[in-house]
């Protein structure tokens, strides 16, 4: 490329660039040496960067770097802290009989904060996220409790399931199926339907309810109880109060005199280990209609 | 005919000249010593100044508590969610310093900017070590021997202590200062005091013992902004070409007109003494920061030779303009106090006052309420539904408040704190909030069953000692069929 003689700034002593961009022009300073230097060692940095941290890829892995960090050993290590910084605690539960916590609170809010953790993982796909159920599936933040709502009872739910295929030890009641075993006629049920519906106050008392009323003493008073509240020791619902696990409209409580119901929840202790059973327990008694222990003490199958 | 044999090739880099500004005395150097007198200790002593808020919170005057998201200014703390307040003192900086580059050019950089102030102070350390240029000068030319070694020993040594003065000084603005100091002379502070001393000593050293007039000239934004923000009608320092020029060595006789010469002798003290190593006589330019020490030797020749001081002085370019056709300049306080200054300086006084006001007629207890979400509502097994909330109590003040928190609006509703049971539900409950601290009161909700399916209605809060209260609106949720 020629080189013209360019003109040069009369103050600084220093050349023109040689173009104008719309009456402005440019002085051709030299740059400050010291910027080459501190480019320079931003390269040896970089380079020594990657000889000491993981850095170029191969075929199949990646150079691991002298210095020999990666960040799945500094998640290992944080968890291991994790669980370190946990264990004590975990053991002061483990060590406490479910009806003391509450006396503990740091502990009970130990319990309940592992609760919630292991409730994301392993009840949420039937209790649904905010533990609040739906048709079948209990909602547990509610007052009514299906076989006790203490934390002795509420534990041993967890622990043992209900109705747990092959476990002996688990909650187990069985409904019978009126219409569909042929046990009573459809008038019947369209009575007794009428009674329960009555009874829960979402229709008026009329005669088929009274009709109902007299089937009920015979047919379901035995683990209903005579008037109407259920019992904890079957399992069996409330059915004067205002929540329903299958529905409290006619069509919901006629099919399920007709057909019976039979709800299955999983055995915990199998699967979870105690600890977690025990704060499962604790989270779920927590969330707003836990009761408090009663003497009779848990209920059995 | 292009001839490249004989251009010779062009450096595209070109290291840094070396500045040795040699020692003037002055008005203008007087009013740097001043203000450097003034900002330094402005710096190292406000952590040590005391204000008592009672036994709850630190009693450090002015501490920026990162670990607790609080910042401590005498009476006023400032919380996180004011940040606001912080925000606005950024702004009454940004307006302040436009204010002042409108009225006195780039005064900052020229007497405040801390780069110039260490600089300043690392310019004397040296001139104490070394001597002055002359000598500093002859220094930087010797050949390495025992002298020399010893002298920049001491120098370096020098810079380090001051440094490091600089760099500790700092970390005493985030926690209590005597507690630090001794945690930190004995070993015990935490990591992040000592690496940001580290980081901070090794910055002042490299910028103030080496970089010095570099940061002016390439890495700092200020001077292109100040050079956007002066006009014609701010003061800068300029050389006044039209009494100087031409230029002429030597003493003048009494008839200048005979010789044809300006006032300027070509001493070059003007270039001797300036910190960044400029010749003003070029004009304005970005390495001039306008710290007038080149005035100050000026006006001691001018004085000499029995000539008026000011042929380099603060002017306004307007002023020049009219001074080199031979008019008068305008009187000082006209520059001072025209249009552009007033605007500014208003502008920076109502946001000061603004901020004051807001700052005198905060609120000290706040409430606010979060529903919980999952589940939105919940039936009960005797027909009433129950929402959650998450209150959150903020208590502002340096002490431990009982405040009670109320239900408005919701016919039947009672609550209860998560800890207690529906048994003990009233239609308020009271707690303890700590002081200067942010109580989060998880509570229950309850209500009739029938009615409508989103009701509005609000919590109350209430001071049990003082009085004050503040109310938040909230919607219950029901089922709603």
């Amino acid at each position: 490329m020629a080189e013209r003689k360019k003109r040069v700034d009369q103050p600084t002593g220093t050349e023109f660039v040689g173009h104008e961009w719309d009456g402005i022009e440019e002085l051709n300073t030299p740059l400050p040496r010291w910027w080459l230097w501190t480019l320079y060692a931003t390269i040896i940095w970089a380079v020594a960067y990657t000889i000491a941290y993981p850095a170029w890829p191969l075929v199949s892995r990646a150079t691991a770097g002298v210095l020999g960090w990666s960040s799945r050993d500094q998640l290992d290590r944080e968890l291991a802290a994790d669980q370190a910084r946990k264990a004590p605690i975990l053991r002061a539960v483990a060590a406490t009989p479910i009806e003391a916590l509450p006396a503990h609170p740091q502990l009970m809010q130990a319990a309940v904060e592992g609760g919630r953790a292991a409730f994301r993982v392993n009840c949420v796909q039937c209790h649904g996220s905010g533990a609040a159920g739906s048709k079948g599936y209990p909602n547990l933040n509610d007052d009514d409790w299906l076989w006790g709502g203490d934390l002795k009872a509420i534990h041993f739910t967890v622990e043992h399931g209900i109705r747990s295929p092959g476990h002996d030890s688990t909650r187990m009641s069985q409904m019978p199926a009126f219409g569909r075993d042929g046990l009573l006629q459809p008038a019947e049920i369209d009575d007794l339907t009428a009674f329960v519906r009555a009874v829960s106050r979402q229709q008026p008392v009329t005669a088929s309810a009274r009709r109902g009323q007299a089937l009920y003493a015979t047919n379901c008073a035995a683990c209903h109880g005579g008037d109407a509240r259920g019992n904890r020791e079957f399992g069996a619902p409330n059915l004067a109060d205002a929540i329903w696990l299958y529905g409290g409209d006619e069509a919901a409580v006629r099919k399920s005199i007709h057909d019976a119901r039979f709800g299955v929840m999983p055995r915990w202790g199998d699967k979870l280990d105690p600890v977690t059973v025990k704060m499962l327990a604790a989270y779920v008694h927590s969330l707003g209609g836990g009761e408090r222990e009663s003497v009779q003490g848990p209920a059995k199958r | 005919m292009n001839d490249l044999s004989t251009t010779p090739p062009r450096s595209l880099y070109a290291r840094r000249e070396p500045v040795y500004p040699q020692k003037i005395d002055g008005r203008f150097r007087r009013l740097k010593w001043l203000v450097m007198a003034v900002t330094l200790t402005i710096y190292y002593v406000t952590p040590w100044l005391r204000w008592d808020r009672g036994p709850y919170a630190p009693d450090q005057a002015v501490l920026l508590d990162l670990a607790h998201r609080r910042f401590y200014f005498g009476p006023a703390e400032i919380w996180p969610h004011e940040f606001y307040y912080v925000a606005g003192l950024l702004i009454m900086a940004g307006i302040g310093l436009f204010l002042l580059t409108s009225v006195v050019g780039r005064a900052w950089c020229g007497y405040a900017c801390p780069q110039t102030v260490w600089t300043d102070a690392f310019q004397h350390i040296e001139r104490f070590v070394d001597g002055d240029r002359n000598a500093q000068i002859r220094l930087a030319k010797a050949p390495w021997g025992a002298g020399k070694i010893a002298r920049r020993g001491l120098k370096y040594a020098l810079f380090l202590t001051v440094s490091l003065a600089t760099g500790g000084a700092w970390i005493f603005y985030f926690a209590d200062a005597p507690t630090l100091a001794a945690q930190f002379l004995t070993g015990e502070a935490s990591t992040v005091a000592y690496a940001t001393v580290g980081i901070l000593t090794a910055t002042t050293f490299v910028l103030g013992g080496f970089m010095r007039e570099q940061v002016c000239i390439y890495m700092c934004p200020w001077p292109r902004i100040q050079t956007a923000m002066t006009d014609e009608k701010s003061l800068i320092v300029t050389y006044k070409d039209w009494r100087g020029e031409p230029r002429g060595k030597g003493r003048r006789p009494a008839s200048l007109v005979d010789l044809g010469l300006g006032d300027c002798i070509d001493c070059n003290q003007c270039v001797a003494v300036c910190p960044t190593g400029i010749d003003i006589r070029d004009g304005p330019q970005v390495g001039c920061i306008t710290c007038a020490l080149c005035i100050d030797a000026c006006d001691r020749v001018m004085e000499r030779i029995g000539r008026p001081r000011g042929l380099i002085d603060y002017a306004t370019l307007e002023d020049c303009r009219t001074e080199a056709a031979g008019g008068k300049p305008k009187p000082l306080i006209r520059t001072l106090l025209r249009p552009r200054t007033l605007a500014y300086f208003s502008l920076w006084g109502s946001v000061g006052l603004v901020m004051l006001l807001a700052l005198g007629n905060r609120e000290r207890i706040d409430i606010s309420a979060q529903h919980q979400r999952n589940p939105a509502f919940v039936q009960l097994a005797d027909g009433a539904v129950r929402n959650g909330f998450t209150i959150k109590l903020r208590n502002m003040q340096a002490r431990p408040r009982e405040m009670e928190v109320r239900l408005q609006g919701l016919p039947g509703g009672v609550m209860w704190t998560n800890g207690g049971s529906r048994d003990a539900s009233a239609t308020s409950v009271r707690t303890v909030v700590p002081a200067d601290a942010l109580a989060k009161l998880p509570i229950f909700v309850a209500a009739p069953g029938g009615g409508q399916a989103r009701q509005d209605f609000a919590f109350t809060v209430r001071a049990a000692d003082g009085g004050e209260s503040d109310r938040v609106g909230a919607v219950f949720e029901r089922s709603g069929d």
